[in-house]
């Protein structure tokens, strides 16, 4: 099976004040195509960090990232960028949804990110998948948390992305809502084929995928499946 | 990898999109541009207008094509150009002289003209009854009509001027060639040409003119003829004005003011500028999540600052468009409040100009001053969008540079276009710089003092409101900035008023006068002396005068100097008819820079004289020059024993040539005389027996003329003023604005002090302190810079030792600290309406 993001000897050391901490320690690991994977530790553990770099929203200080094929470590800051927007997609702990855009517009930037056309109509279909096409217009402010990270899910699958990255994506929910979110999440995992990668505390959570890692103190702790 | 597709559209749609739902905020950055706008577009467009229409209204300004006049009778040469001309088409003699009005015993100082011909050809004699502006020809005037209305005159009266007695047959009302504020001092009465010789005022010392006017063929070129008469004329003490010339002369007197005001409006535009860049700041704060997420979605470093950009183009181009219409707007009040200072009627209008000026700047101008806040937007990590990141890159220096250069390179360009003289826009940006440094030093040094000597034994309220003044994303800069700046504007204003009015105040002393007369001839002097000091008023000076014009400069002849090309002698020198006196000492307002002052002389060599500073530079003579004079056909050899600095701006007689004593005593002459009268009425009795007993003697009021000054001056200063208040405005919605941004961060700490306790009250204070600190401190260092200003401008342009006005202190300091106060506090009011409950759970979501 091909290898969707691989990792090799990735280390990160941030400074805090006057101290160097180190947040990540010749942690390796890969994930296949249309595999789910969790990341999991206590906090504090570098899961944040892992899942920032994997996505090459920071640069790494030792060590080598493949993503979807490219060496992050050849691509700039807009490189990145680019291949963010063509293979990647994104769910976080607090929604991060633009607040200033509606749902709809929300669901789309992605895609207008990459020049689609009738983009709000492919948005439409999105959010009716999610259940929420009768909020198309209403802003985030409007929205309840479930519904925010629903729309989340919808622009996180909008450009039907090669690979997922979530970071506590039930965090922020009541079990219930959490519940149906991680269904969700996994139902467009498998329809759409895109791999997983969930940093979670949620242990549950995390058996449910095809392969884990369990973090401590920056270093691979466990692997699991 | 290649780049993503979205293109400028998606740009424009984003920047629409988020704009839309940042609509408050975004608003209140549209209006700082546009009161920016709106005060250099409405006094922009209205000097051009007002140019326009003096260039438009040029011949009725003149009342002809052009006009050739002389201080004296002109002689055969000039006679003979005139009828080379094809003759003078009308013609006219003026002077001033006291005029008397039988029927009720009232007396005035008046402009009397005695015309002749068709004039005017051009603009209107406006009369009352209009049928009087012809029937006057037969043998009557026509009197100013205010001077009728203030000493109840009517139609029929009659108004005798020396020895000539004439009916009045009607109220002047316009005409052309008088000035409105000169006619303040003399209003004008038209008589026929013909009783100019009767009346007997046309004697020596007089001041005439003589000025003949002529209508040209259509299509002649004038300016062709200013070039080839001008010189022959020049060289016979004779002048010759075109209506060109006329609405150059007259578009120079107001571009001066015009140009001033066009500042003090820039001046405010770039406050709001001051404001964006400072509110755009904290809008770019509140923006890094969303900005890290756009990143994270694969938005580029360059998209996601275009999308910012984009959108400050807009507001720069709304609050353009909205100030050239708010502009428009204010223009129609300019001529209300300048009443008839201004010289033609000014038909407002919006021009393409004014929209494209409008435009230009408001988009020039806030993008200019967004581009250092919307740098950070490049340095947002897409991390952020995980969790909080500190800030690792800074803005390049390179970038920094370029921005602040850019700054200082459009605002002196602007500078330079508005004032078109390089050295004053250099002193004009280096000025303005000098005052945002200084109050940028003084707020940040306010703020470390503050920092370093916090006061922890304080209570809890005044140590929340003092850490307000220094937290992050603090208003402290731009609002000391914007306020310092409006409230220095108001107050150098305020100062220099009180300067020009405190130079041109007579001395309320026993001793100062108060009254001249003028053209008392030799033997008068007696009689007119004798009448003052039996109505009780003793003469407080004689001054003896002598007209003379400059035969040779440095043993060179004025006709020779006229022909060098090269020389560098002024044409006053050459052509003016100086009034000289004579006495043995100096008096107060002038004083010697260079040289001797020599009070006696008795001998036949050269006559040592003193010269005023202009005189000297403009006659390019120094010590030891020799100068002559042609006194009435009499040449006077002398030489440059003195150089006096003379301060015209005094209200009394002051001279260019002054002659020691023992020389000019026998030379033909007439004399000046200043008095002190103690009240209205007995000088009103004095001028009625002066001009009953010696109807050639003028009478300057002094006092009617400071009151005509001070009139003038409030007309100006309401205009500066208003001017002064956009700063102010301009400020307000700075502040505004200010608040506005942090309102959110603001309503936040309230909820959570009021979750701890803090009561609304506690709140409010709180918010009242910090207000009433940053109003005092801001207007202070604009008071105080204001008193700097100001000294300086006494020292170098006044010549005089400034002594503030309490004024700014106790009114305009108060009012503007009470001003930041209520606004801030009024604005204030929906942190705490509320509930804490209701923020935090808003907050969490």
């Amino acid at each position: 099976m091909s290898k969707i993001l691989k990792v090799q000897n990735l280390s990160k050391t941030y400074r805090s004040g006057e101290h160097d901490l180190n947040v990540l320690n010749n942690v390796s690991f890969d994930v296949d195509k249309g595999q789910s994977f969790a990341i999991v530790g206590p906090s504090g553990s570098g899961k944040t960090t892992l899942l920032g770099l994997c996505a090459g929203l920071d640069t790494t200080d030792d060590g080598e990232i493949w993503l979807c094929g490219e060496s992050l470590s050849g691509l700039d800051e807009d490189g990145r960028a680019v291949l963010r927007n063509q293979n990647v997609g994104f769910v976080f702990q607090d929604f991060q949804l633009l607040p200033t855009l509606t749902a709809l517009e929300n669901v789309i930037v992605p895609l207008e990110l990459r020049g689609v056309k009738n983009a709000s109509d492919h948005g439409r279909e999105l959010l009716e998948k999610v259940g929420l096409l009768n909020r198309a217009e209403h802003y985030p402010s409007q929205l309840s948390g479930g519904e925010q990270q629903r729309v989340a899910l919808a622009r996180a699958f909008s450009n039907k992305p090669s690979i997922l990255f979530a970071d506590e994506p039930t965090g922020n929910l009541d079990d219930d809502t959490g519940a149906r979110i991680e269904e969700l999440l996994f139902e467009l995992n498998k329809e759409q084929g895109t791999a997983l990668v969930i940093v979670t505390h949620d242990l549950e959570l995390a058996k449910k995928t095809d392969k884990s890692i369990r973090l401590r103190s920056g270093k691979i702790e466990e692997t699991i499946g | 990898m290649g780049k993503n597709n979205a293109g400028f559209l998606w740009l424009l749609k984003m920047a629409l999109r988020d704009g839309k739902a940042s609509y408050g905020k975004l608003l209140l950055f549209v209006f700082s541009i546009t009161l920016g706008v709106a005060a250099v577009v409405s006094v922009h467009s209205f000097s051009r207008l007002l140019k326009e229409n003096i260039a438009l209204q040029s011949k009725s300004l003149l009342g002809a094509d052009y006009v050739i006049e002389s201080d004296r009778p002109v002689n055969d040469k000039v006679q003979g150009i005139m009828d080379s001309l094809g003759g003078s088409d009308a013609k006219e003699i003026n002077f001033l002289s006291m005029a008397a009005f039988p029927g009720n015993n009232g007396t005035k100082l008046m402009e009397v003209r005695g015309v002749e011909g068709g004039f005017p050809f051009y603009g209107d004699l406006e009369t009352n009854p209009s049928s009087a502006k012809t029937s006057f020809k037969a043998g009557g005037a026509l009197v100013d009509a205010t001077t009728m209305l203030q000493l109840n005159l009517k139609k029929g009266d009659s108004i005798k001027l020396g020895a000539v007695t004439l009916p009045i047959a009607g109220a002047l009302e316009n005409v052309p060639g008088s000035t409105s504020v000169f006619g303040a001092i003399a209003p004008p009465v038209l008589i026929p040409f013909q009783f100019i010789e009767t009346t007997g005022l046309v004697q020596t010392g007089s001041r005439i003119e003589y000025k003949y006017y002529f209508k040209a063929d259509e299509g002649q070129d004038m300016a062709l003829l200013n070039e080839k008469v001008e010189p022959v004329l020049d060289a016979e003490d004779a002048d010759l004005d075109t209506h060109l010339s006329e609405a150059r002369r007259l578009g120079r007197r107001y571009e001066n003011f015009g140009k001033f005001l066009n500042l003090v409006g820039f001046i405010a535009l770039l406050l709001g500028c001051v404001g964006i860049a400072s509110g755009m700041g904290i809008y770019v704060q509140m923006k890094v999540k969303s900005i890290a997420v756009l990143k994270c979605l694969g938005a580029s470093k360059k998209q996601s600052y275009l999308i910012f950009f984009v959108q400050i183009a807009c507001m720069g181009i709304v609050g353009g468009l909205l100030g050239t219409i708010i502009g428009y707007g204010l223009q129609q009040l300019f001529p209300v409040l300048l009443g008839d200072l201004i010289p033609v009627e000014v038909d407002i209008a919006l021009s393409l100009q004014s929209i494209v000026l409008g435009l230009s700047l408001g988009l020039a101008m806030s993008v200019l001053f967004a581009l250092y806040p919307l740098m950070k937007t490049l340095y947002v990590s897409p991390l952020q969008a995980l969790r909080v990141v500190q800030e690792t890159q800074t803005r390049s220096k390179r970038a920094t540079l370029l921005v602040g250069f850019g700054i200082i390179s459009f605002v002196f360009g602007f500078s330079y276009w508005l004032l078109d003289d390089l050295l004053r826009s250099f002193f004009f940006v280096v000025g303005l710089l000098v005052v945002f440094l200084i109050l940028t030093a003084v707020a940040r040094l306010f703020m470390a003092l503050l920092k370093r000597f916090f006061p922890y034994s304080w209570g809890f309220v005044p140590r929340q409101s003092l850490k307000n003044l220094f937290r992050p994303q603090n208003q402290t800069l731009v609002l000391v900035l914007s306020i310092g700046i409006g409230t220095f504007l108001i107050s150098t204003l305020y100062f220099t008023k009180d300067m020009l009015l405190e130079k041109a105040a007579i001395e309320d002393s026993a001793n100062s006068a108060n009254m001249i007369l003028m053209d008392i001839q030799s033997q008068q002097v007696e009689d007119v002396s004798n009448t003052i000091e039996a109505s009780g008023m003793p003469v407080i000076d004689k001054i003896s005068i002598v007209t003379m014009r400059v035969e040779t400069l440095n043993g060179k002849h004025v006709e020779d100097i006229r022909k060098d090309t090269t020389s560098q002698v002024g044409r006053w020198i050459l052509n003016h008819e100086f009034r000289v006196t004579y006495r043995d000492s100096l008096i107060g307002s002038e004083k010697v820079i260079e040289g001797k002052w020599v009070n006696n002389f008795n001998s036949d060599m050269d006559i040592p004289i003193s010269v005023s500073s202009d005189f000297a530079n403009m006659a390019k003579v120094t010590i030891g020059d020799p100068v002559s004079f042609n006194v009435q056909g009499r040449i006077m050899n002398t030489v440059v024993q003195s150089i006096r600095e003379v301060d015209w701006s005094r209200l009394q007689p002051n001279f260019s040539v002054v002659f020691p004593s023992g020389v000019l005593e026998s030379a033909p002459q007439f004399s000046v005389m200043t008095l002190r009268t103690p009240n209205d009425d007995s000088s009103a009795k004095l001028q009625q027996k002066l001009v009953s007993d010696f109807p050639n003697v003028s009478i300057l009021d002094l006092k009617r003329i400071l009151e005509l000054l001070e009139d003038i001056l409030a007309k100006i200063g309401w205009i500066i003023n208003f001017m002064a208040f956009f700063s102010i405005f301009v400020g307000v919605a700075v502040l505004m604005g200010a608040i506005y941004s942090s309102k959110h961060q603001r309503v936040k700490q309230g909820a959570l002090l009021r979750t701890l306790g803090a009561k609304t009250f506690q709140i409010l204070k709180m918010i009242a302190i910090e207000y009433t600190i940053l109003g005092f401190l801001g207007a202070f260092m604009g008071v105080v810079l204001a008193v700097l200003g100001s000294t300086l401008l006494a020292w170098m342009l006044f010549d005089t030792t400034f002594v503030p006005s309490v004024i700014p202190f106790a009114i305009i300091l108060p009012a503007i600290t009470f001003l930041v106060f209520a606004l801030g506090v009024g604005n204030s009011v929906g942190i705490v309406r509320n509930s804490p409950l209701a923020v935090l759970k808003k907050e969490k979501e």
